[in-house]
């Protein structure tokens, strides 16, 4: 069995995000405005060969604290789903 | 007497790896060797520099893959055990993301990569990289980084200040750290910082790119002989 881990990295809120600054600016240079603020992150797919959602689990937030993020500077949460 | 062996670390998208050599082998005494990132071997190295450049594409965040290689994992040994390590720009990206430094580097605070010549100050200089330097002398060194706005918690900086961890700032003509005088957004005006026992030190400014008349600069020359003067036992 396998499952497909959807990790999304995102900058921690008392980071200046300034690619998602430029994007908001954008934006509101394009007329949206309601828009109030964007923030850019990572979206990273990763499929893991793993019997038990447990156990996939447990690697997604080893990968994800290991390399995937940088604890100093970002969060991450992920969704897994099941392969067939 | 045989010549002092410095490595140079060469990661896949290293580019100031060869700028790092013609600089260390401007020393007499001193002969730089190139170690592959696929190796495991320092080659009898009496210090190591990581260079600048985009290892790895810089993909994912600068540094993060790097910090995986072979070599990093005989560096981080060879650091623990107290022999020195100097990480210029993607070299220090590299020592935070492997925790040798406490830290991390963003995105420049004004979006673009910069590509300049800064002033700085050596607000440390009792550090074997920094001890030829004079107190409050003024330097002038170059950047080119898109992701040098040094961070870290509050806590963090709190500890680097106490332990006089900062070593590089940022700062105007008057050597003041003031924000006009800081370039890419690093708290405190952080060009670079020493652990805290005091063997790995690491800087967004290029001293190798300073260490020449015919660059404008020569600047990063002490902080070259400060370290080479170290390891030669002098």
């Amino acid at each position: 069995m396998a499952y497909t881990a959807k990790i999304k990295v995102t900058l921690r809120q008392s980071i200046l995000d300034v690619q998602g600054k430029a994007v908001e600016h954008a934006l509101k240079n394009l007329g949206y405005r309601t828009v109030e603020s964007a923030r850019i992150g990572k979206y990273i797919e990763v499929t893991i060969n793993e019997e038990e959602l447990l156990q996939a689990e447990r690697i997604c937030n080893e990968i994800s604290q290991k390399l995937l993020s940088n604890p100093v500077m970002e969060n991450y949460s992920f969704e897994l789903e099941q392969v067939n | 007497m045989a010549d002092v062996t410095v490595g140079v670390v060469v990661f896949p998208g290293s580019n100031c790896d060869h700028d790092t050599e013609y600089a260390v082998g401007s020393f007499s005494g001193i002969k730089p060797v190139m170690l592959w990132h696929n190796d495991h071997d320092l080659q009898g190295s009496r210090a190591i520099i990581l260079p600048g450049g985009f290892s790895y594409g810089d993909y994912l965040r600068a540094g993060s893959i790097a910090r995986f290689s072979p070599i990093m994992q005989e560096v981080i040994e060879f650091a623990r055990k107290g022999f020195p390590v100097l990480g210029i720009c993607n070299g220090f990206q590299v020592l935070l993301e492997s925790g040798m430094l406490e830290g991390a580097l963003s995105r420049n605070r004004d979006k673009k990569f910069l590509c300049c010549q800064t002033s700085l100050k050596a607000v440390n200089c009792s550090t074997i990289f920094t001890n030829l330097y004079k107190e409050d002398e003024l330097l002038s060194m170059p950047i080119a980084h898109g992701q040098g706005n040094y961070f870290a918690p509050p806590e963090v900086i709190e500890s680097l200040e106490e332990h006089d961890q900062i070593v590089f700032k940022y700062t105007d003509a008057s050597g003041l750290a003031a924000d006009e005088a800081n370039p890419n957004g690093s708290l405190c005006n952080i060009a670079g910082i020493i652990n805290r026992q005091g063997n790995v030190l690491g800087l967004m400014p290029h001293p190798e790119r300073a260490s020449e008349k015919s660059l404008g600069s020569v600047d990063g020359r002490p902080l070259f002989e400060s370290l080479f003067q170290h390891i030669a036992g002098v």
